[in-house]
């Protein structure tokens, strides 16, 4: 290995972030081919690291730790990761020159391929980070800039919907996400992935093993649209096309999938592991299918197959056998070949002719031939027709459904379904599309130029090339892939003939079925769209009810806890204080009563603050209830002048003199009324209050005078306090020396305090101006 | 409101002494009962005092800044005084440095002094800040 791995691991992150950078700077001309190239060069230097990461080890680069929190991280590239980060830059090089065109003169460009770029150096993170954080921070980056990508045009409400649902959908599960790495981290005794993967069997004896599980599970599902999460994908469809092509074909939505394979080392042999992705795998092909049909806006129906995808991945990496890995990671290569193709042709045909409506279209050959060879090499390996890379996968998927044991019978007829829908949908955006009669169209349809051609062209010919050799793609991509996932090497050779199968008699009843769809799309689909019972599929209405409860939820909850009542906030107040200290006295073994000492005469201080005390209570008005606290104030001083703390009482003194006086200047300009406005009821139970309050202060004192008193902390600062702080007064000395800080954080809190109040009164006064 | 003649008369008596005093609390306080929190407090019950005697404005007026700035200066000072614990590399932030001085009596001179300033304002503006605000309302 010459080149270190640091640089093979970085540069393409540095190269991109570079590049994000730069694009404001960029004469607009140019930004899309700089972002390119850029994201080509990351491309080339993945490929010079191909090799190393074939390695059982992979490589690897370390670049930060906190040793006294015990962790560290870094970059890690394996066989799973190179597929991922290969078909990131690789796509994402396609998808900027794409970008370019697609948006020309628009002054927003550089924006987006700012965006764009960051959102490719996110994904790189994400699919090579080699500890939990790092993938964290990386995972929820691409939640963000997916969040601005989807939202680009911010001026339509719909496309900002859009862009927030698919925030907090992915955000939410990126929440659980967390707790779930941080459960398993924990229980493996170490942040790194490959430590996690190691510790296995740690993992799975941790208590919390199964609630790790369900909440990685969890992030990834929202992440990869998984039923019930799969209404964020088709709404998040108002991003403009390259976005849609780049983020919701290839590779975000794929991030869950990397990171189900990522942990199937560790969680491949739990039944619930296997359950859980085998039956939401399949509920979500199943549903995006049946979906698909009922559409005719054209990036609609790519997204709902996109769903289709996804549940397939999960339900093939939920079977958890070496021929489904295989498959699921055959399968993945090839999806996003043909479905980001499928996508920028879906949006040269919007770009070109004005509308996406796919059953206002048909006939575009003639007018644009080079987008429908694209178009139809990319539907014919969607469809899984021979000898494009599609079939292979597809027969492979079918050789895993089938020897899906037990679930054999369900899996495969399920699969088969699906499958002939795609041919349908396949058939949509190609046939029906390009062949046939000529469709008006808002715009005269042509060829687009070759910068937006080279994308859909490019993968679509990579599609067939690796149908015509698949243990190319099998020897170099998937076997690396798949050991990683199965956590041992498990060659399959993938082949393009098997030869007559059964699973190649139903590979042709899949192609017969789904003709038949097509053919009779016309009628079906706005049936389909009629059946009200398939509106419930769309989970995005229990999204939008919770939406609406979490708003009425707060309002109700804004209105009781801030209802306005002084008196309500301060019976809360103190009744906290009152039942916490008495909670916490009752399950730290009761209430105990300190040692009897002889009377002190100095006990008769006491009497005169009882005697305040409830002649505060009784006081016929509020002056002379004031006065009587006063007194109570004072009493205390006393107590402390008397107890050896003169500064204690210095301070109480004089807070009394200041209190009194204040509330005496207030109260004189208060309309003093002869009751204060309570009927008998609401005085029993304010008295009810005080004076549990007053019981709960009295138990606790006493509960604290009877435990033993530890004195090293005060003996330690008055043997301090001259040598160390110079002062005599150590009060004093602890206040501003000692315990600077708390101090200086204390007078903070005044000083805001004081402008608090300076703001509450103007604005009393204000309102009391305007209402004259 | 108004105020009797004979507390308005006495007014400036009645402010002077509670300053001088809270000012005499403030030094003594590293070696005796006082310090920069009792002496602020002191201070400001003058001030309010004033307050009430001649109206808000007049002990505005002797106070220069408004309340406001008073804390904003004290908390600047105080937060200030601990910087200079820097000149030793050693040393954490508000870790006060002492420089004995003989002057025919020892005399330890501190950063500590420097911070108990700090306190003090902030205590009196906080408080001024407050009474004022409400002496003033109508």
């Amino acid at each position: 290995m010459s080149i270190a791995p640091a640089v093979l691991l970085g540069l393409p992150l540095g190269l991109g972030f570079a590049a994000a950078v730069a694009a404001p700077a960029t004469q607009r001309r140019y930004v899309a081919q700089m972002g390119a190239i850029a994201a080509a060069l990351a491309f080339v230097i993945y490929l010079a690291a191909a090799p190393a990461a074939g390695d059982p080890a992979g490589l690897h680069v370390g670049f930060w730790s906190v040793p006294s929190l015990g962790v560290a991280g870094g970059l890690r590239l394996d066989g799973l990761s190179l597929i991922f980060v290969l078909l990131i830059s690789g796509i994402g090089s396609l998808v900027l020159l794409y970008a370019g065109r697609y948006l020309k003169g628009d002054p927003r460009l550089p924006r987006l391929i700012t965006l764009l770029l960051l959102f490719m150096v996110s994904m790189l993170g994400a699919v090579t980070a080699d500890d939990v954080i790092t993938l964290f921070v990386f995972w929820e980056l691409t939640s963000l800039t997916s969040f601005f990508l989807v939202g680009y045009d911010h001026e339509k409400p719909g496309a900002r919907k859009a862009a927030l649902q698919a925030l907090l959908v992915t955000v939410g599960g990126g929440l659980a996400l967390l707790a779930g790495l941080i459960l398993a981290a924990i229980a493996a005794g170490t942040t790194s992935l490959s430590g996690i993967i190691a510790a296995r069997e740690a993992v799975l004896a941790h208590p919390a093993a199964v609630p790790a599980m369900l909440l990685i599970i969890l992030g990834c599902f929202t992440k990869s649209a998984q039923f019930p999460f799969h209404f964020w994908l088709p709404n998040a469809m108002a991003a403009p096309t390259p976005v849609s092509a780049y983020l919701h074909s290839a590779t975000m939505v794929k991030l869950g999938i990397y990171l189900l394979a990522r942990f199937n080392p560790v969680y491949q042999q739990d039944e619930i592991w296997q359950n859980v992705l085998t039956v939401a795998g399949l509920l979500t092909a199943a549903t995006g299918a049946l979906m698909a049909l009922r559409e005719s806006d054209l990036k609609r129906v790519l997204a709902w197959t996109t769903v289709t995808a996804l549940g397939t991945l999960t339900m093939l990496i939920g079977l958890s056998m070496e021929l489904a890995t295989t498959a699921a990671v055959t399968f993945l290569v090839v999806h996003a070949l043909y479905k980001a193709a499928l996508f920028l042709v879906a949006g040269i045909v919007d770009h070109e002719t004005g509308t996406r409506d796919a059953a206002a279209l048909g006939g575009l050959g003639r007018a644009m031939p080079f987008t429908a060879f694209a178009a139809v090499l990319a539907a014919l390996s969607m469809a899984g027709l021979p000898p494009f890379v599609g079939f292979v996968a597809k027969e492979i998927v079918y050789e895993a459904n089938l020897a899906a044991g037990g679930l054999a019978g369900p899996v495969t007829i399920i699969g088969f379904l699906v499958n002939a829908a795609m041919v349908a949908v396949a058939g949509l955006v190609s046939w029906r599309l390009f062949f046939g009669p000529q469709r008006p169209t808002p715009e005269v349809p042509h060829d687009p130029p070759k910068s937006m051609l080279a994308g859909p062209v490019l993968l679509a010919v990579l599609g067939l090339v690796a149908g015509a050799a698949p243990s190319l793609l099998g020897t170099w991509l998937v076997d690396g892939a798949v050991a990683a996932i199965l956590g041992a090497p498990a060659p399959t050779p993938l082949k393009l003939w098997h030869g007559f199968t059964p699973v190649l008699a139903l590979s042709a009843a899949t192609v017969v079925l789904g003709l038949f769809l097509l053919l009779g799309w016309e009628r079906l689909m706005p049936r389909l769209r009629r059946t009200v019972v398939l509106d419930r599929l769309d989970t995005g209405r229990g999204y939008d009810a919770a939406m609406a409860g979490i708003v009425s939820w707060s309002g109700r909850t804004t209105r009781a806890v801030q209802h306005g009542s002084l008196r309500g906030y301060m019976r809360i107040l103190l009744l906290s204080c009152a039942l916490a200290p008495l909670a916490m006295l009752t399950m730290r073994g009761g209430l105990a009563v300190p040692d009897a000492t002889p009377l002190d005469p100095r006990a008769l201080i006491f009497l005169l603050i009882g005697l305040g005390a409830v002649a505060s209570a009784v006081a016929g008005g509020t002056f002379s209830a004031v006065m009587a606290l006063g007194l109570v104030g004072f009493g205390t001083a006393l107590v402390f002048l008397t107890f050896g703390a003169p500064d204690l009482a210095l301070t109480q003194f004089t807070v009394e003199v200041l209190l009194v006086v204040i509330l005496a200047t207030v109260l004189i300009r208060l309309p003093l009324r002869a009751g204060d406005g309570r009927n008998a009821r609401q005085r029993g139970a304010d008295a009810a209050v005080a004076g549990l309050t007053g019981l709960s202060v009295a138990l606790v004192l006493m509960a604290v005078l009877a435990a033993p008193f530890d004195p090293r902390l005060g003996e330690w600062f008055g043997a301090q306090s001259v040598p160390g702080g110079y002062g005599r007064n150590v009060v004093n000395v602890i206040l501003v020396d000692f315990r600077a800080l708390d101090t200086l954080g204390e007078i903070a809190v005044l000083a805001i305090a004081a402008f608090a109040v300076l703001a509450l009164l103007r604005g009393t006064a204000a309102e009391r101006q305007a209402g004259g | 409101m108004k105020a009797t003649v004979i507390l308005r008369v006495s007014a400036p008596l009645l402010l002077w002494i509670p300053m001088v005093v809270s000012l005499y609390l403030l030094v003594r306080g590293h070696n005796d009962p006082g310090g920069g929190f009792v002496g602020g407090l002191v201070g400001a019950s003058g001030l309010v005092f004033h307050a009430i005697a001649r109206g808000h404005v007049a002990a505005l007026r002797v106070m220069r800044l408004p309340p406001a700035s008073w804390c904003g200066i004290g908390l600047l000072i105080a937060a200030a005084s601990g910087l200079l614990a820097w000149l030793d590399p050693e040393a954490g932030y508000l870790t006060h440095r002492w420089w004995i001085v003989d002057i025919g009596v020892i005399l330890p001179l501190g950063t500590a002094l420097i911070f108990d300033v700090g306190v003090y304002l902030v205590v009196i503006g906080t408080i001024t800040a407050m009474a004022f605000a409400l002496v003033a309302e109508d």
